[in-house]
C-alpha cells in the first residue's frame, strides 16, 4: 500500500514569518492540465501593508550592514536552494507543465543568477560610485545608496528564475522588497520564501505576496511608503495607472519592458543601479 | 558713518544691449510668438524690461520640430568631438560676455550682483566647459561603448538660477548628442534670450537649441508633446508630480529636480563663527530662493543660544537692497507671488508659536522685499518646519545626540540636501552615512561644481545633474530598448539566455 502524501500549506511571507491571508482568502493553484495542486493565499490590501510596514522596518539593518556580510547572505541562498532543487524541479513541473530537463535548466539559472548578484554586494559601490575633482579645496565623492522599500510585480510568466531576477537585483545594495509573486506559477515563490527564512535574510527584508497583482498592485503603487516600483511583470495589468498612482510620492518606477518579463529582467548592473540613489559628500580640506 | 555704512556702489547696466522685444529663439532664428506677450520686469523696481514672446502649442510643436530636424541632419551626424568644440566656443563666449549675463541675471531675477558675477555666471562658463570635454568620451560614460542619445530633450527650469539652470540642463544634453527645446521660467527669460544670442555667435547649427518663453501653459505644451524623448525638470514638487503622471507610459525619459528642506546640523564640537558663516551662506544665498537651501537649522541644544546670538548679530551686518550694488548681500524677492508665499507661510510660523525675529532693516519701497527672518523655538509638526518656505526664512530646531539629529534630519518627504558641522571628521562621516539626501555638505554649504552630481532622495525628484550621472541622464546604452550592458550580458551565465527563452513559452 502506498504512502499518502503530506502536502503543504502554502502561506505568505510577511516580517519572517508565514501568515495566512488576513482576509482569510485562498484561491487554487492548479497544473498545467488543471489539475488541483494547492491553496495560495490570496493577499488581500491589508497583507500589502503589513507587508510594506515589515519592509520599512527591515531596511535599516540591511542596507546598514556591510556589502561583503550582504554577499555572503545572499550566496547562502543560492546554497540552499541548490540543497532543495529537487523540490523546486518538481514544483515547476507540475506548474508550467514542462519536462524535468527544461524546469532543472530554470533552477540552476536561478542559483546561478543569485550568485552572480552576490558578488556584486561589495562591487557595485566601486562600479557606479565616484570621486570628483571639483574646483575648490573640498574631499568630493558619489556614492550609490539603496532607495528603501521596493515593492516588485514579478514576471507572470515564469516560477523561480523571473522571481530571483527581479528580487536578487534590488537586494544586493540594501533595499527591502515587497514583491507580488506570478499568480500562476506562485508555490516556487512561497518554497523559496522558505529558503529566505532558513537562510540568513533578515526577516522583513523579502516579503512575498501571492494572489491577484491586478487587485494587490494599486495599494503598493499608491502607498506612501513605498520608495520604488518594479513593473517587471506588469505588462499585462493597467500599469500605465500604476506608474500614475506611483508619480503622487515620485516613485522610481521601472516600466515594464514588453515581451517576456522573465527573459527581460537578464541580469545586468543597471538592474542593481535602478534602486540606489546618489548620494554626493562634500567636506572641506584644511588650507596648509 | 558707521562701518555699516557705504556709499552706493551700483554695477552699470551700460554694457547690456537689450532689445526691446524678444521673439522665440526656433530653428536659430528669432520669431515671433503666437499668443500675447507678457512683459519681464526688475522685481526690486517693479519697472519693465523687454516684451517677451509667448509660445503657443503651435509654437512649441515648430521647436520640437526644428529640434528633431536638427537631430537628424546635423547634431547626431556629427563627431563627438565636433560638438564638443561648439561646447568649448559657448563656455568662452560665456566667458567674454559674463559681466553683461551678471547684470542682466540680476537685473532680471533680483539677486545680489555679487551672486550672478561670482557665482553663478562662472558656474555656467564651467558647466559648458567640463561637458564639452565629455562629448568626445562617451564611451566611459558608464553605460558601456558606444552609448546614443537620447533624441530630442524637453526643458523646463525656474527661475531661482535662470541661466545656471539653463546650463546645468542645456550642457549634458548636447555633449551628449541630443538637441534641445528649453522653456525658462515665466519672471526670468531674459539670460535665455541673451543666450540664444550667444548659440548663434557660437555658429551652432539651426535647430539644436531652441528657447521657448511663457508661461505654466507653454511648458505643458512642451513636457507633452509626443514627439520628445526626454523630458528634464527644475522646479516645485508638485508640478514635478504633475509631470511624472503625464510621462507615465511614454517611452520619455525624466529627471526631476524638485523642492526640498534641507537640514543643517550644527554640533556643540563644531567651528561656531565657521558654522555661523554657513547657516547665512545656506538660507540666505539668493534670497533663499535655494530647492538645496539649509531652511531648517537643528542646532545642538547646549550650544543653541550661543548659536542662535551669534547669528543674530551677523544678520544685522547683512545689506539688503539694490541687486546691482556690489555690497549688497541679499536681494529681492523674485515676484510678488513669492513674497506672497513667504509673507503667508512666515505668518502661519509665528501664529503656529514660533518667535519671528529680523534685524532692523530699511526695505526699499518699490519691488519685493522681505527681511532675513529667523524663527526659534519652532516644533517638529509646524509648517514652517515642513514646507518649502523658498525665502530667506530659517527655522530653528534642535537635538540632544547624534540620533536624534538624524532622525529629525530625515523627518521630511525631502531629501535634497544637508549641512553637518563639527569638527570630528568620524562623526560627520557617521552622520552623513545616515542622511537621507543627495547632496550633504560637511562644513560648508551651498557649493555647487560641474563635476559633482546633484539631485534628490524621495520626493526632491530623481536623476542626478552634474558629473558622470548627469551625462548619463541623456544616454541610452548601445544596445536596444532593455539596459543591459555589455558587461553585465557576458558576464551572465550563459546558460540564462536560452534558459529564459524556453521558460518563457
Amino acid at each position: 500500500m502506498s504512502r499518502l502524501a503530506v502536502l503543504k500549506t502554502y502561506k505568505l511571507y510577511i516580517g519572517g514569518k508565514f501568515p495566512r491571508s488576513e482576509s482569510g482568502r485562498v484561491y487554487e493553484i492548479v497544473g498545467s492540465s488543471g489539475e488541483f495542486l494547492a491553496n495560495a493565499a490570496l493577499a488581500s490590501r491589508k497583507d500589502a501593508r503589513d507587508a510594506v510596514v515589515a519592509a520599512r522596518g527591515a531596511v535599516s539593518g540591511w542596507s546598514k550592514a556591510t556589502g561583503y556580510n550582504r554577499g555572503q547572505v545572499l550566496y547562502r541562498i543560492a546554497e540552499l536552494l541548490e540543497g532543495r532543487r529537487a523540490q523546486f524541479v518538481d514544483e515547476i513541473v507540475a506548474v508550467e507543465g514542462v519536462n524535468s530537463a527544461v524546469a532543472a535548466a530554470q533552477v540552476d539559472a536561478a542559483i546561478d543568477r543569485w550568485i552572480w548578484y552576490a558578488g556584486w554586494a561589495d562591487k557595485y559601490v566601486q562600479v557606479a560610485g565616484n570621486a570628483n575633482a571639483v574646483s575648490g579645496p573640498f574631499f568630493n565623492i558619489s556614492v550609490p545608496e539603496p532607495t528603501g522599500v521596493v515593492a516588485i510585480i514579478a514576471p507572470q510568466d515564469s516560477s523561480l528564475l523571473g522571481l530571483v531576477s527581479a528580487i536578487a537585483p534590488a537586494l544586493v545594495s540594501g533595499n527591502a522588497v515587497v514583491v507580488v509573486a506570478s499568480e500562476r506559477f506562485a508555490l516556487s515563490a512561497i518554497s523559496l520564501a522558505e529558503v529566505l527564512a532558513t537562510s540568513d535574510v533578515p526577516g522583513g527584508v523579502v516579503n512575498v505576496l501571492t494572489g491577484s497583482p491586478a487587485e494587490i498592485a494599486p495599494w503598493l503603487a499608491s502607498h506612501a511608503d513605498v520608495n520604488a516600483l518594479d513593473l517587471l511583470g506588469a505588462g499585462e495589468l493597467d500599469w500605465v495607472d500604476l506608474q500614475i498612482a506611483a508619480a503622487e510620492t515620485l516613485k522610481r518606477v521601472l516600466p515594464p519592458e514588453g515581451g517576456s518579463s522573465a527573459a527581460a529582467a537578464a541580469p545586468s548592473l543597471e538592474r542593481i543601479t535602478a534602486f540606489t540613489e546618489t548620494k554626493t559628500v562634500w567636506h572641506t580640506k584644511s588650507l596648509i | 558713518m558707521s562701518f555699516l555704512e557705504y556709499a552706493a556702489a551700483p554695477e552699470s547696466t551700460a554694457l547690456l544691449n537689450l532689445q526691446s522685444e524678444y521673439g522665440l529663439f526656433i530653428d536659430g532664428e528669432f520669431v515671433a510668438g503666437s499668443d500675447p506677450t507678457f512683459s519681464t520686469i526688475s522685481p526690486a523696481t517693479e519697472k519693465h524690461i523687454a516684451t517677451i514672446a509667448t509660445a503657443s502649442a503651435g509654437d512649441v510643436d515648430a521647436a520640437v520640430a526644428a529640434a528633431r530636424r536638427a537631430y537628424e541632419k546635423s547634431w547626431s551626424t556629427l563627431s563627438g568631438r565636433e560638438r564638443g568644440k561648439y561646447l568649448f566656443r559657448i563656455a568662452r563666449l560665456v566667458q567674454e560676455r559674463a559681466r553683461e549675463l551678471a547684470v542682466a541675471e540680476s537685473l532680471d531675477n533680483g539677486k545680489p550682483i555679487k551672486e550672478s558675477r561670482d557665482v553663478d555666471v562662472p558656474l555656467v562658463a564651467a558647466w559648458f566647459f567640463y561637458y564639452a570635454g565629455w562629448a568626445d568620451k562617451l564611451d566611459y560614460a558608464g553605460l558601456g561603448a558606444s552609448p546614443r542619445a537620447l533624441g530630442v530633450a524637453a526643458q523646463v527650469i525656474p527661475w531661482n538660477f535662470p541661466l545656471l539652470m539653463l546650463a546645468w540642463k542645456i550642457a549634458p544634453a548636447l555633449a551628449a548628442g541630443n538637441t534641445v527645446v528649453l522653456k525658462p521660467a515665466e519672471t526670468t527669460p531674459l539670460t535665455a534670450l541673451l543666450f540664444a544670442e550667444i548659440v548663434q555667435q557660437a555658429g551652432l547649427p539651426a535647430g539644436v537649441v531652441n528657447i521657448v518663453t511663457g508661461a505654466g501653459e507653454t511648458g505643458r505644451a512642451l513636457v507633452d508633446h509626443p514627439d520628445v524623448n526626454k523630458v528634464a525638470f527644475t522646479g516645485s514638487t508638485a508640478v514635478g508630480r504633475e509631470i511624472a503622471r503625464s510621462v507615465a507610459g511614454t517611452s520619455k525619459r525624466l529627471t526631476l529636480e524638485l523642492g526640498g528642506k534641507g537640514a543643517n546640523i550644527v554640533f556643540d564640537d563644531a567651528p561656531i563663527d565657521q558654522a555661523v558663516e554657513g547657516i547665512v551662506r545656506g538660507i540666505f544665498f539668493n534670497q533663499g530662493h535655494v530647492c538645496c537651501a539649509g531652511s531648517r537649522l537643528l542646532v545642538q541644544e547646549n550650544i543653541h543660544d550661543e548659536v542662535v546670538e551669534r547669528l543674530k548679530t551677523r544678520l544685522q551686518t547683512l545689506r539688503v537692497g539694490d541687486p546691482l550694488d556690489k555690497n549688497t548681500d541679499v536681494g529681492a524677492i523674485n515676484s510678488a507671488e513669492q513674497l506672497q508665499r513667504i509673507r503667508q507661510l512666515s505668518d502661519i510660523g509665528e501664529a503656529e508659536g514660533a518667535e519671528r525675529w529680523s534685524p532692523a532693516c530699511d526695505l526699499p519701497t518699490e519691488g519685493f522685499w522681505f527681511a532675513p527672518t529667523i524663527f526659534t523655538n519652532v516644533s517638529t509638526s509646524s509648517r514652517i518646519a515642513r514646507d518649502e518656505i523658498f525665502g530667506p526664512v530659517l527655522s530653528v530646531l534642535t537635538f540632544r545626540t547624534p540620533a536624534e539629529a538624524v532622525a529629525k534630519a530625515n523627518n521630511t518627504p525631502y531629501g535634497l540636501s544637508a549641512g553637518i558641522w563639527s569638527d570630528k571628521g568620524s562623526k560627520i562621516l557617521a552622520v552623513a552615512d545616515k542622511l537621507r539626501a543627495g547632496v550633504i555638505w560637511a562644513n560648508t554649504f551651498n557649493q555647487f561644481d560641474p563635476a559633482s552630481p546633484f539631485g534628490g532622495y524621495k520626493e526632491s525628484g530623481y536623476g542626478r545633474e552634474g558629473g558622470k550621472q548627469g551625462l548619463a541622464a541623456y544616454l541610452q546604452a548601445a544596445a536596444a530598448a532593455p539596459a543591459v550592458s555589455a558587461t553585465a550580458a557576458t558576464a551572465a551565465p550563459a546558460v540564462s539566455a536560452t534558459v529564459t527563452k524556453e521558460v518563457a513559452r
